[in-house]
């Protein structure tokens, strides 16, 4: 395993150096000078000299890009021009945030597409098959922002049930977070179950034809025995490994989630960065964004190794 | 030995008697039926917006400030006493233009790349396959407004940022088709033969890697309408005050209260042109896919 790792590991540099070349490459699609736009509205000379050093403006691009990833690699994204923080300790602050967004999205999504693709597959061809396909297509399509803004109009503003938007840490009044959080959550869980939904179902009518399933019913066990102990089980590694891909859509999804719902996170953060023109924070975060997605996706691998041991002598 | 097959005879990806059985099989699907007369729809809406009985998208009636739907206005009026029905009728036109034109850019862009680095293999392949990879890297839609962002908000912008993000799918897809259909006995035999690389990819390998690619960019222009109504929702897509369903929900969100309608037609429009083109792609995958045939 630790050998699996290690060449994962290795084989995932090129592309992190190529994720670097990237996110340093979109600071030269702005129209003008970037140190200009960089320095904000005020353009202090001061601080557009100190750019131009600390960037080596004035040298070829392949010396600028070494000396900005010889600075990422320490740590040191840049400052972000509105809050004068540096990104990577901005970006630290939000994360929590998210992640609790994002768990909370996962399990709604997890509590909703397993089961619902474990039924679709069993009762194939019936009319609740049907109905389940339908519904994980709608999700598939309805944009989730607006799925949020309905919910918005009907749960708060007709109903008053929980609360249109705010944040409460966790760790100052969980119940009162989790109330908050319910909603978007629920949004942003909607779609990921329709992911979800679609890959247990197609995993679970793959495992139903397989040998051990009808030696299983054969032996004379209770249908509720085989269908969780034996084929769920094993259409669980599949789905396993997708749950770890969905990190990404999660992210994205956390961008508008984050802003209807007006949650300070690192969603809220992207998009305010965007309209602020803060520039070192948008880089900051398409990189910590890109990397982790490649850490998942180690991850996703090393899930699959464990869960289904046939492969892990290969 | 294989040199004597004629190579053409057995080229022809979807030959007429499979032609055939691909379109009865997609004209007896239910779903994929609907995915077509949703998308024919709103194609025919878009196209013939400037000639629709409506008034302008952009023409204000103060006096019709957020007035619920009536005859006058059957969707109702915005926050400045604009035609809703108007509006979503040209923001119809916003939005499948983005669709197809970023599916386009991804298109045109990955397909080349990816058929070449299956043709060629070896280093270009290295190069482009690491190159796909650090764009997958990143979440589709966090690359979008990324590029948005240092292009400029613009619907063009927009379109050039979600095709290139979409790109890297079809850079993938190109890939695998092709070094599948190197591995096939006609691709042999035109080699044998001794037809050129050009001749080869035109010939032999584009034909064949054309049906899943078609299937691919309907599924990812209902991916595109719905980036680009997000980036639209940000504020990074069309600009104000030329019409589109994503801002029309950025402004319907103040107004829940006072203007539900505001909010409820643009996104049921998003919503049934998405699923338009999914259940299409879906449609379209089961009546291409050979192992059903």
């Amino acid at each position: 395993m630790l050998a699996f790792l290690a060449r994962r590991i290795l084989i995932a540099i090129p592309t992190v150096i190529l994720i670097s070349i990237f996110v340093f490459g979109l600071q030269h699609l702005l129209p003008g000078d970037p140190i200009l736009v960089m320095a904000g509205e005020e353009r202090d000379p001061e601080v557009i000299a100190a750019l131009r050093e600390k960037y080596r403006f004035n040298d070829p691009i392949p010396v600028q890009y070494l000396a900005w990833a010889g600075n990422a690699l320490q740590g040191d994204l840049g400052i972000s021009l509105r809050t004068q923080q540096p990104v990577l300790e901005l970006i630290g602050e939000k994360l929590p945030v998210t992640i609790q967004l994002a768990v909370m999205a996962l399990i709604i999504a997890i509590l909703i597409g397993i089961p619902a693709g474990v039924l679709s597959a069993y009762k194939k061809g019936t009319w609740i098959d049907w109905v389940a396909n339908i519904v994980a297509l709608s999700g598939l399509s309805v944009p989730n922002f607006w799925l949020g803004i309905m919910l918005i109009l009907l749960v708060s503003v007709k109903l008053g049930w929980l609360p249109a938007s705010g944040y409460m840490p966790l760790t100052e009044d969980p119940l009162q977070s989790i109330r908050t959080m319910l909603m978007p959550a629920f949004v942003l869980g909607t779609a990921i179950a329709a992911t979800l939904m679609r890959h247990t179902r197609s995993a679970m009518l793959s495992v139903l034809k397989s040998d051990y399933v009808r030696t299983a019913r054969a032996k004379g066990l209770k249908e509720r025995v085989v269908l969780i102990k034996h084929a769920l089980r094993n259409a669980l590694v599949p789905v396993v490994t997708v749950i770890t891909l969905l990190f990404g859509e999660l992210l994205a999804g956390a961008v508008l989630t984050e802003q209807i719902f007006t949650i300070p996170g690192f969603g809220k953060l992207v998009v305010d960065a965007v309209f602020n023109r803060d520039y070192a924070v948008v880089q900051g975060i398409v990189l910590c964004t890109g990397i982790a997605f490649i850490f998942m996706n180690i991850l996703a691998d090393a899930a699959y190794r464990i869960l289904n041991p046939r492969m892990s002598d290969r | 030995m294989t040199a004597v097959v004629d190579p053409q005879a057995v080229a022809d990806p979807l030959p007429p008697r499979r032609r055939n059985r691909a379109w009865e099989k997609f004209r007896r699907s239910p779903s994929a039926l609907l995915g077509g007369v949703l998308v024919l729809f709103f194609l025919i809406v878009a196209i013939l917006a400037p000639v629709l009985p409506v008034p302008g998208p952009a023409e204000t009636d103060w006096s019709m400030v957020r007035k619920p739907p009536s005859w006058a206005h059957p969707f109702g009026t915005d926050e400045i006493g604009r035609d809703m029905l108007s509006r979503m009728i040209w923001g119809a036109q916003a939005s499948l233009l983005a669709g197809v034109v970023s599916v386009m850019i991804a298109v045109l862009l990955g397909v080349p790349l990816g058929m070449l680095a299956g043709y060629l293999r070896g280093w270009t392949d290295a190069v482009i396959s690491r190159f796909t990879e650090a764009l997958l890297a990143a979440p589709f839609l966090i690359l979008a407004i990324a590029l948005a962002a240092f292009l400029g908000p613009s619907l063009t912008n927009a379109m050039i940022a979600i095709g290139l993000s979409a790109m890297p799918i079809f850079v993938r897809l190109a890939r695998a088709q092709t070094l599948a259909v190197m591995t096939e006995d006609y691709v042999e035999s035109a080699r044998a033969v001794g037809i050129g690389h050009l001749g080869m990819i035109g010939r032999y390998i584009l034909p064949n890697i054309i049906p899943p690619i078609i299937v691919q960019g309907t599924l990812t222009i209902a991916t595109a309408i719905i980036a680009e109504a997000s980036l639209s929702f940000l504020g990074l897509g069309q600009q104000p005050p030329a019409p589109s369903w994503g801002a029309m929900l950025n402004i319907a969100k103040n107004f829940l209260e006072q203007a539900p309608w505001m909010a409820l037609y643009p996104g049921v429009a998003i919503f049934l042109v998405v699923l338009g083109f999914n259940l299409l792609g879906d449609g379209l995958r089961d009546a291409l896919d050979p192992r059903d045939s």
